[in-house]
């Protein structure tokens, strides 16, 4: 049995296609990004999940059960972490760990507080009230109190989007270690190297709609190849190395001041200038190569 | 109707007392004091030099029974609407609650039911207070929790309702200007209805809070038989008003 399964989901906001088909299939046990710019459907997906949102159109699964109809029941095992941080920050740690763990049913309460706050490693700040903590820690509550009652299902919206690197880190840790305990984790994000570092599998996402799936190192070589060039020259300079490159066929576009050459391994001898700055090819590529939009 | 489970409704409520375990001193301070400076001013003021009394009760004794109506408004009414508006919209509460197994019909119980209660307990603080000012002790004051936490409820589903249905917080400014202030002043808490010109007394009848008063009143002086038919309205008042919240918060919180 898939963990969540959509099929042909339209859902529009006054004359805005916010989802248009989604066809949607995650295993069980996996960790799936969801990739796309700002727009593109995540946010709507993931409250069509939660039936925050209902669909005009198509056919919604999760865990087994029929959305909105048994959306309770699915709730009930699925865990959720917003955008946005929406902890009661005048309560405390361990406070805010066992109202959600009432929600949730939790039989046990101080075990499901005790086992959270070792995963967010806060044990040591039960007492204190949210609003003391940093905003790493309050980022890891905010996971932390996703997980309280062991769901079989974790939906991540953009976790870490406005982070700083180091709290980024953080919460990639504590996701990785999710996965390794074969949670399913659906996972909206923007950040390539999130989706790249996290994910065994890429959706991504542009107007409302999968436009390609697969792993990331896959996706990667089949629609952006192994390296590309990013070559910073006078326009004139610029222009002339397009036209070369659009001629051998390779996928190019401007960022900038460069010209991106996409697949530049493929390239004939001579085309990609020696002062070209070349890289390994990655998500970010294969989605401005399949839609002409960039991510970030 | 879909099934409400206890769970849910529960939970909703310990999130609530959680919160308030943060502010209860603030707010138990400010309703124990301000009937008693209600009383000074006008039941001692007024009371002493232009009123002595209404329909034979002392004036202090009419103002501070009257006062429980006051109490309960504006610890249900009030708080209803800027607490919903606030969960909503700014801190995002009502999101995460509802990614949980809870429904918007649980989600308002749980609030209405928490404010109710608390607003039961905050209405008989001007009662205490006013016994303080000589009101004789009567068996039927312990109704007048029972009878503020059923107003309460009518009153919390309203103020989630209107929450539920404005677009800009400073809406609620209509509101206050135009129901609650109104209801407040034409309650019969610092003057008796009767008084007024008829159209004023038929609003007054129209008015829970008016209901409330007299309901306090007879608490304290005696029970009349229509005294059932007004508790009675503000049992279907509250029904009402607890189904239209859930209605109003539905379309504003399900895309």
């Amino acid at each position: 049995m898939a963990a969540i399964e959509l099929e042909g989901v339209v859902k529009t906001f006054g004359p805005i296609r916010a989802v248009d088909g989604l066809d949607l299939i995650v295993p069980e046990g996996i960790c799936l990004g969801l990739l796309g710019p700002n727009g593109a459907g995540k946010s709507t997906t993931m409250r069509l999940l939660t039936s925050q949102a209902i669909a005009d159109e198509g056919r919604l699964r999760a865990l087994g059960y029929e959305l909105p109809r048994e959306s309770k029941e699915a709730r009930a095992r699925m865990g959720v972490v917003p955008q946005l941080d929406n902890l009661d920050i005048d309560v405390t740690v361990e406070e805010n760990l066992k109202v959600f763990a009432r929600l949730y049913r939790v039989e046990d309460l101080n075990e499901a507080v005790d086992r959270a706050l070792a995963l967010a490693r806060l044990a040591d700040r039960r007492h204190d009230a949210v609003d003391e903590l940093s905003g790493g820690m309050r980022r890891r509550l905010l996971v932390a109190r996703g997980l309280v009652h062991r769901p079989k299902l974790v939906l991540l919206d953009e976790p870490t989007v406005g982070l700083d690197p180091q709290i980024r880190a953080e919460i990639w840790t504590l996701i990785e270690d999710l996965r390794a305990a074969g949670t399913t984790i659906l996972m909206s994000t923007h950040y390539i190297e999130e989706a790249e570092r996290l994910a065994d599998e890429v959706a991504l996402m542009a107007q409302g709609r999968v436009i390609a799936r697969g792993r990331p190192g896959e996706l990667i070589a089949e629609h952006a190849g192994r390296r590309t060039a990013e070559y910073y020259a006078p326009p004139e300079r610029r222009a002339e190395v397009r036209s070369a490159a659009v001629a051998a066929g390779l996928q190019v576009r401007s960022a900038g001041p460069a010209l991106v050459i996409v697949g530049c391994e493929r390239a004939p001898d001579g085309l990609v200038p020696d002062d070209a700055i070349t890289r390994p090819s990655s998500l970010e590529d294969v989605f401005v190569n399949l839609t002409g939009e960039e991510l970030e | 109707m879909r099934r409400i489970e206890p769970a849910a409704v529960l939970g909703v409520m310990s999130r609530e007392v959680a919160n308030f375990r943060t502010f209860w001193r603030s707010t138990t301070f400010s309703s124990l004091i301000e009937p008693m400076i209600y009383l000074l001013a006008f039941g001692l003021g007024l009371g002493t030099t232009l009123v002595s009394g209404v329909d034979g009760i002392d004036y202090v004794q009419f103002v501070g029974t009257g006062m429980v109506a006051t109490a309960v408004v504006f610890s249900s009414a009030l708080p209803a609407m800027f607490g919903t508006f606030v969960k909503h919209r700014f801190q995002r509460t009502y999101d995460a609650i509802l990614a949980a197994p809870v429904d918007v019909e649980e989600l308002v119980s749980g609030e209405m039911l928490w404010i109710g209660l608390r607003a039961g307990v905050f209405g008989t603080f001007p009662l205490l207070v006013t016994i303080g000012f000589g009101l004789d002790p009567a068996p039927g004051m312990v109704l007048v929790p029972f009878f503020s936490l059923i107003t309460a409820l009518a009153f919390a589903g309203f103020g989630i309702a209107v929450a539920g249905s404005v677009a800009k917080i400073d809406q609620f400014n209509y509101i206050t200007t135009l129901v609650i202030t109104p209801m407040f002043l034409l309650a019969g808490t610092f003057f008796p209805i009767d008084q007024l010109p008829e159209w004023a007394q038929v609003l007054s009848q129209l008015n829970p809070l008016h209901q409330l008063v007299v309901l306090v009143r007879d608490a304290c002086f005696g029970f009349e038989w229509t005294d059932l038919l007004r508790l009675a309205g503000l049992v279907v008042l509250a029904f009402a008003m607890w189904r239209l919240a859930i209605s109003r918060l539905t379309r504003r919180l399900i895309d």
